[in-house]
């Protein structure tokens, strides 16, 4: 009996020693949970979802305190993607968050009107808009969002959305009409 | 470096996996000549008639450009040059319809004719292009705007390594019906095919050229044997290969002659086989013969919706609709207008576009051949995966694109599919399954952009933040030691101070010391 016991407390023991030496050696830095939901988030910054980014977003839905339809930039997509990877039901964009934009969109400064406050410049999560104090102001599209962050800091009203439309080099096909026969899951 | 196409000559044609056998249509437009178009009085460039990045132009509207004249360059090493197909005057440069699967606009440069068809300054190569290195060749080519002509556009200067192959394969299938403008160059113009073919050869190093060419086309046979007789240097052979559509695919074609399969994901270079389209190889034969970029190509103009039909050689940037009242015109039944053949050509919806590199041919259908098609629903028979000349599984394919199953599509090769078409000829449902796959494709294409975008916009905000945490560090630094100077500045004048004064009390006590001994000293006197 008194063998059994001190057996099984040392092994007990070694164990713990093995798992403990291993938790140290082997620990993973940061969550690994909320780096692939901000993987999957589309990193427009927006605050759309009530966080003040995608990633703060990310931990919120990591920590079960947000839910997975609150961010209108992913659309149903980023929605189908998360149920996806944290195993949950899929449920339909949350729409006192916004609604899903029918093309990307970029913001303009119309550069007549820009005073040069720089204040854009500060909102500007990406640091896509170039300019300095009392000088002319610019978007660097191709690093544009489409969040919309510098829009209301504007004190003149000169910054303007714009759609983006399809080119040949980023067209996507439609999928064919099917009229009246849908097909049945395989 | 393989050297496994040695028995090729001793070896049976092997065929690839699946394929139809189509009604060719072909005589409709092959037995008249080549006829030259005449000039136009406007051409419209667009700037991206190639796979890869749209090129950049260099000129601006009012330029006076001449003939052969660079328009736009090759932004990118995936990329191609566009040229003046006359001398004019740059007119316009902006959005105009062109011919591309998607029926949106692009960038296109407009030219008005001067008909004074003035050529740039040329300095062909010539005959000594076997003392120029491969280097300088592919030079030639690219600078020449040189792209596959049979239909892919994919810049040929790319495709040609320095890396020295063991065949070359020139493609002179047509596999698709109705298109015949390879047929008639075959047959008009084989020793220049062979010169481009002999080029092509010193560039890649080649030991041996093979002429593929489909056993409905007799008379192009006839030419090319003649030509590769003159030649009598071994360099080239004609392969006789079995009409089957598509053989003409870069992947069908290679297994047909060498046997052996293109590996996934891999290159046509990894098996040391090379293959070039009969038409890309006429056109590198100009480029280096008489220094004429990429400015023309033959047109087949077919389909019972013109009056007559026939192959012209036309300059690229022309509108359509000359090319079609250059053939007589449309019959009075004419409805739609497709480019590219009935396989795996796309519809137009305006014959105001300009012809481009890759229109191969131009087919108008009458109304009674437009069937409308209503698609049923899939009945697993099967019949598309024994067409499918790339092995795969089409009605797999279709289920995963309509239900948006981007992992399913890729574990079943999505991306191995050449919309060749076979499956959605043979289907019984009439499910337009190359649609679905366009669209699964393009929609991966775009998620993957997507991907790229955000990445870069979350590095983008953390450097933001990583910045502004850093302004903050600063700002609270130099406030920091701006603090301990005024605290130690304080410090050291107090310190100062009792020194100073305690030096001052101790100096006024030496004096009065002083003077009070010599006081005492005056009245001991």
């Amino acid at each position: 009996m008194f063998t059994v016991i001190i057996t099984l407390a040392l092994i007990a023991s070694i164990f713990g020693l093995i798992l403990g030496y291993a938790a140290i050696r082997f620990e993973v830095e940061g969550d690994p949970v909320v780096d692939k939901i901000d993987a999957l988030l589309p990193q427009t910054q927006c605050g759309q979802c009530t966080y003040p980014g995608c990633r703060p977003y990310a931990e919120a839905i990591a920590s079960g305190e947000a839910d997975i339809n609150q961010c209108p930039p992913g659309g149903e997509a980023t929605i189908m993607a998360l149920a996806d990877l944290l195993d949950v039901e899929f449920k339909p964009l949350n729409a006192e968050h916004g609604e899903v934009k029918a093309l990307p969109t970029i913001v303009r400064i119309d550069e007549q009107t820009c005073i040069g406050c720089t204040l854009c410049i500060q909102a500007c999560p990406v640091d896509a808009i170039l300019g300095a104090a009392k000088h002319m102001h610019t978007v660097i599209e191709s690093e544009c969002t489409g969040c919309n962050l510098c829009i209301p800091p504007c004190p003149v009203d000169c910054i303007h959305i714009f759609e983006v439309q399809p080119t040949i080099r980023n067209w996507v096909a439609e999928l064919p009409e099917v009229e009246n026969i849908t097909p049945r899951a395989a | 470096m393989k050297q496994t196409k040695a028995h090729i000559a001793e070896k049976d044609l092997a065929g690839f996996h699946g394929g139809l056998k189509l009604a060719g249509h072909k005589q409709l437009s092959n037995s008249t000549a080549i006829s030259i178009m005449q000039q136009s009085s406007e051409y419209i460039i667009p700037l991206q008639q190639h796979i890869g990045a749209i090129s950049l132009p260099l000129v601006k509207p009012g330029d006076r450009v001449l003939k052969g004249q660079m328009l736009a360059k090759p932004d990118n090493l995936v990329s191609a040059a566009v040229h003046s197909p006359v001398s004019g005057v740059v007119t316009d440069i902006k959005q105009h319809d062109v011919p591309h699967v998607s029926g949106l606009d692009d960038l296109c440069i407009f030219i008005e004719n001067d008909f004074k068809d003035e050529w740039i300054k040329r300095e062909p190569v010539g005959d000594d292009y076997n003392q120029c290195t491969s280097s300088c060749l592919r030079k030639i080519i690219r600078d020449a705007g040189i792209v596959g002509l049979g239909g892919a556009t994919f810049p040929s200067s790319v495709k040609q390594t320095e890396m020295h192959l063991d065949t070359l394969i020139l493609n002179g299938a047509e596999c698709e019906p109705y298109i015949t403008c390879d047929d008639v160059l075959m047959r008009e113009r084989a020793e220049e095919i062979l010169s481009g073919g002999d080029i092509i050869g010193h560039v890649i190093k080649a030991r041996q050229c093979v002429i593929a060419i489909e056993d409905n086309k007799p008379e192009a046979i006839k030419a090319m044997q003649a030509a590769v007789d003159k030649d009598g240097t071994g360099f080239f052979q004609i392969k006789v290969i079995p009409t089957l559509y598509p053989s003409g695919g870069e992947k069908q074609l290679i297994k047909i002659i060498t046997g052996e399969e293109v590996p996934k994901g891999r290159y046509p270079a990894d098996l040391s086989v090379l293959c070039h389209n009969v038409a890309t190889a006429y056109a590198i034969y100009r480029a280096v013969y008489f220094a004429e970029p990429l400015i023309s190509r033959i047109v087949t103009i077919t389909g019972h919706g013109v009056k007559q039909p026939q192959n012209i050689e036309v300059l690229i940037g022309t509108p359509m609709k000359a090319c079609i009242q250059h053939c007589g015109g449309y019959t009075e039944d004419s409805d739609e207008l497709i480019m590219g053949g009935p396989m795996m050509g796309f519809s137009l919806n305006s014959d105001a576009m300009p012809v481009a590199k890759a229109s191969n041919c131009l087919l108008l259908t009458v109304k009674s051949e437009t069937r409308h098609k209503q698609q049923m629903p899939c009945i697993r028979c099967g019949r598309c995966v024994e067409v499918c000349p790339a092995n795969l599984l089409p009605q797999q394919l279709y289920w995963y694109a309509s239900s948006h199953n981007t992992d399913r599509l890729l574990e079943h090769n999505l991306f191995d599919c050449i919309e060749c078409g076979c499956c959605a000829y043979v289907c019984p449902s009439d499910i337009p399954l190359v649609q679905y796959y366009h669209h699964a494709k393009t929609t991966i294409w775009q998620q993957q952009r997507e991907r790229k975008s955000s990445d870069i916009s979350r590095l983008r905000h953390e450097a933001h933040q990583l910045r502004l945490e850093k302004q903050k560090r600063d700002r609270e630094e130099k406030l920091r030691k701006k603090r301990e100077l005024l605290k130690n500045k304080t410090k050291i004048s107090n310190a100062e101070d009792k020194a100073g004064k305690q030096a001052a009390i101790a100096e006024a006590l030496a004096r009065a010391q002083a003077k009070k001994e010599q006081h005492k000293t005056k009245t001991e006197k």
